[in-house]
């Protein structure tokens, strides 16, 4: 059974690699490359994995999810400039799915420590983009 | 595994009907969309593609690349039409949403070599709102290559 939990946080970042002209920058990135940043609305969803315990009849304590996604997830990148303030966006560009990928970095671990499988994130960035993310081989 | 969607609008009216059925028939099978003047939605339509993201970029694709794309292959050619007269594929097919996603799957997979060209992509699904209450859904999960 698949297990979803929703979070939100706001940031800003600017989309440009260092290894590029700005030219080259706003040809791929568009506005998103503008030199002092700019915000978004994140929401966040966390799946995990799991069989329903005989017991007490979840897959997991949504409770617990929720702490660890504020702890690993929320606390660091809430109201922070990524470029600036989340590692490791001082040297990777913070795009949709660079984010994405560093989300599922954060929570794998925290998750398996709990007795659960981290199986996907989706992360979007305002109503008309989103990312689906996962290093789980597909069945 | 990494998909990115992107969500886009457009507007069209239809009128639902099959040539094949009398007029009964086909206000049994569907309803007030068989209404002889039509009538109009406002569209949702999802597109995913699949792919590692670039390791310079940091994309899956440019979101320039992937609006110029849809863009040029499906909205310019349906936005604010009529389907049954104005789109030549629904001549002889009911434009339900099923086969709305079926064509612009088709009108996808013709224009990305054009428009994406050399983009190891996959278009890992479609997704179709006719209302907020009706959506229809294609290839999710498996997933095949563009080119």
């Amino acid at each position: 059974m698949l297990i979803t939990r929703k979070a939100e946080f706001s940031a800003s970042h600017v989309c440009a690699s260092p290894q590029l002209s700005s030219e080259e920058n706003e040809r791929l990135y568009g506005k998103e490359s503008r030199p002092h940043g700019h915000g978004h609305n994140y929401v966040l969803e966390v799946t995990l994995q799991g069989e329903v315990d005989p017991v007490h009849g979840m897959v997991l304590d949504l409770k617990a999810l929720k702490e660890t996604i504020r702890e690993e997830v929320l606390d660091v990148y809430d109201h922070r400039f990524l470029n600036r303030e989340v590692r490791p966006f001082d040297v990777v560009v913070p795009t949709l799915e660079n984010i994405a990928r560093d989300i599922w970095s954060r929570l794998v671990g925290p998750i398996e420590a709990m007795g659960s499988a981290l199986h996907s994130i989706r992360l979007h960035e305002s109503d008309e983009l989103f990312v689906h993310y996962s290093e789980r081989h597909a069945p | 595994m990494t998909v990115l969607t992107r969500r886009y609008r457009f507007s069209a009216s239809h009128r639902l009907c099959s040539a094949a059925f009398s007029e009964e028939r086909n206000r049994e099978v569907f309803g007030k969309c068989a209404n002889a003047f039509g009538h109009g939605h406002n569209y949702f339509l999802e597109v995913s593609v699949e792919g590692e993201p670039d390791p310079l970029s940091g994309m899956t694709v440019p979101r320039r690349d992937l609006d110029s794309w849809v863009e040029a292959t499906v909205l310019s050619r349906i936005d604010h039409t009529h389907l049954n007269t104005d789109i030549s594929e629904f001549r002889d097919l009911v434009p339900t949403s099923e086969n709305i996603l079926v064509v612009i799957e088709s009108w996808l997979r013709q224009g990305s070599k054009q428009h994406l060209p050399g983009k190891a992509l996959r278009l890992s699904g479609l997704r179709l709102e006719e209302t907020p209450r009706n959506s229809f859904q294609i290839g999710s999960g498996e997933s095949t290559c563009l080119h």
